[in-house]
């Protein structure tokens, strides 16, 4: 059996997002700047697929910005923003500690520029609170990020609350939305978002596309000069067929959104009910609050790219948090964040569902990582000791 | 997966010696929880030469491979040749690491000091000191290259 169930790392493309893309690889391959009738025809296709993209959105199609994806949209709304701060005195940002590295990092350059970086604490259920935003907001704030939903423990953040902690402070908002987008509900407007980013291929559209959201009046740091596309703000002729391919995609998820959340939300409470009964393993995340398709769990005394590796053989395509895995010293950002010690955290195992799988595969599932679990840690002297009682279980 | 090597790979999945020696002449373990992988050698020695050895090993895939090809590089050898074994040539024998994955047959050596070590110590037997690394500080800190 050959399962995938690394769809947040990447997802497969949908029939449908496929066939928007093929005829813009042959047939209307103009190249919309340009005057002549082949172009145009490609040029009213880039201005449909925007229209419909700011109507899932709840935006206008004038506050959309294709970019390579949801690095390079985070990258442009955070980076503006600090811009915008800057002309206004303003520099400090507020974000949180469990956040892609694709914000991260790039606070991590303002602050070398002198941007001061407050980064919330994640409470051990993988939340930040509007609260806690409220109380972080200073007279130099510039901007809030705060990613609607978890990369790694799927955890679905107050956004629309947060937005308003915003507005009334009168603070930019920027969420990362790649891992949402398509999977919960969004609207701009309703949920008081100022930016957002968003990535086609983690809702089975293509790679190498995303959206920036920027509410009419942000003024769009470029990050790429040259050619008027994008307003001027993205240069680089529009990777039509990806961006077909992506409002297909976003059309598609959004109208079975609710359909598939009730599909994945059992699947997924499944997984967690037949992993969680082996011993000392611990979810990580919020139960309720999270992602349809999001499994996180840990697993004391084992580490995760055995795991992965073993899982592999058995033909689950998984995902960890580890060192191993992530090609650094350091365990997660992100369980770390939300309180798991580095012994734990090496241990971790992410299961992340689409509606394709099937309740055959949970169970096929339930039992592979039953036994690699119990494999590796009848290998595992770290385990041996937590059994004998030289060392005290962490997760109980 | 195309990480790692044939030989790794065949080790990770059919690790030899994995086990403990209720009786062992010799026990070294080293590496660190925090830092993601813990390796464990028992030795059963005899007449100067490693009887049986077994290993057990917290760790990604080429830390639980290293601990395997080690063990089969040393059993039925003589203490002096087990000493000898280098970080490199467990690396080889595995048909290479990646350089990020190199600690672990670093730990692989340490742990086979660590437990002939302890064989010394246990029977009273003198050994040049700077023959062994340095085993409390290889329990501290996460090194990732050596």
């Amino acid at each position: 059996m050959r399962i995938y169930a690394d769809n947040a790392a990447t997802t497969k493309m949908s029939r449908t997002a496929v066939e928007a893309m093929l005829p813009y690889m042959s047939e209307i391959y103009g190249n919309p700047s340009s005057l002549h009738s082949v172009g145009q025809e490609a040029a009213e296709a880039l201005a449909d697929a925007r229209e419909r993209i700011a109507k899932r959105l709840g935006c206008t199609a004038r506050e959309i910005t294709f970019t390579s994806g949801g690095s390079e949209a985070d990258n442009q709304a955070i980076l503006t923003a600090a811009k915008l701060g800057e002309w206004k005195g303003k520099r400090h940002i507020i974000s949180t500690a469990f956040e892609h590295h694709a914000v991260l990092h790039t606070l991590e350059a303002l602050k070398k520029e002198g941007f001061e970086i407050t980064l919330l604490d994640v409470h051990e259920n993988g939340l930040v609170t509007a609260q806690q935003v409220r109380e972080a907001i200073r007279p130099d704030t510039c901007l809030v990020t705060v990613m609607y939903a978890n990369n790694e423990i799927g955890t679905i953040q107050p956004i629309a609350e947060i937005g308003a902690v915003c507005r009334e402070a009168g603070v930019l908002f920027h969420t990362d939305a790649v891992q949402a987008a398509g999977h919960l509900p969004i609207n701009v407007v309703d949920q008081n978002i100022d930016m957002l980013s968003l990535s086609a291929h983690k809702f089975h559209g293509p790679k190498g596309i995303g959206v920036l959201y920027a509410k009419k009046g942000i003024a769009l740091q470029n990050l790429i000069y040259g050619g008027a596309q994008e307003r001027g703000k993205r240069a680089g002729t529009e990777n039509i067929p990806a961006i077909m391919g992506m409002a297909a995609a976003l059309d598609e998820a959004c109208e079975k959104m609710d359909e598939n959340a009730a599909k994945l939300t059992k699947l997924r409470d499944r997984l967690i009910e037949g992993i969680s009964q082996i011993p000392h393993s611990a979810l990580n995340g919020d139960a309720v609050q999270r992602l349809p398709g999001n499994v996180s769990f840990c697993f004391e005394g084992i580490e995760g790219e055995s795991l992965l590796l073993l899982l592999d053989d058995k033909g689950v395509a998984a995902s960890s948090g580890s060192a191993c895995t992530s090609g650094s010293l350091d365990p997660s950002h992100v369980l770390l964040a939300i309180g798991r010690i580095h012994d734990v955290a090496h241990g971790s195992l992410r299961l992340s569902l689409c509606e394709e799988n099937t309740e055959e595969e949970i169970d096929y599932m339930i039992s592979a990582v039953r036994q690699v679990v119990e494999y590796l840690r009848n290998m595992s002297p770290v385990y041996r000791d937590l059994e004998m009682g030289k060392r005290e279980f962490i997760i109980k | 997966m195309a990480l790692y090597s044939d030989i790794v790979m065949d080790h990770f999945r059919n690790p030899r010696n994995v086990g403990v020696i209720q009786d062992a002449d010799g026990v070294g373990e080293v590496g660190n929880a925090k830092c993601g992988d813990i390796m464990k050698i028992y030795l059963k020695i005899q007449d100067d030469k490693i009887e049986d050895v077994k290993f057990e090993t917290f760790g990604c895939g080429s830390a639980i491979a290293s601990s395997s090809m080690a063990t089969e590089m040393i059993k039925g050898q003589p203490l002096s040749q087990a000493l000898s074994l280098t970080n490199r040539a467990v690396a080889e024998a595995l048909d290479g690491l990646p350089a990020h994955k190199l600690h672990c047959s670093v730990l692989a050596e340490e742990a086979i000091k660590s437990a002939i070590k302890d064989y010394y110590d246990k029977n009273g037997i003198a050994y040049d000191k700077k023959d062994f690394p340095d085993c409390e500080s290889c329990a501290h800190g996460c090194e990732i290259d050596h």
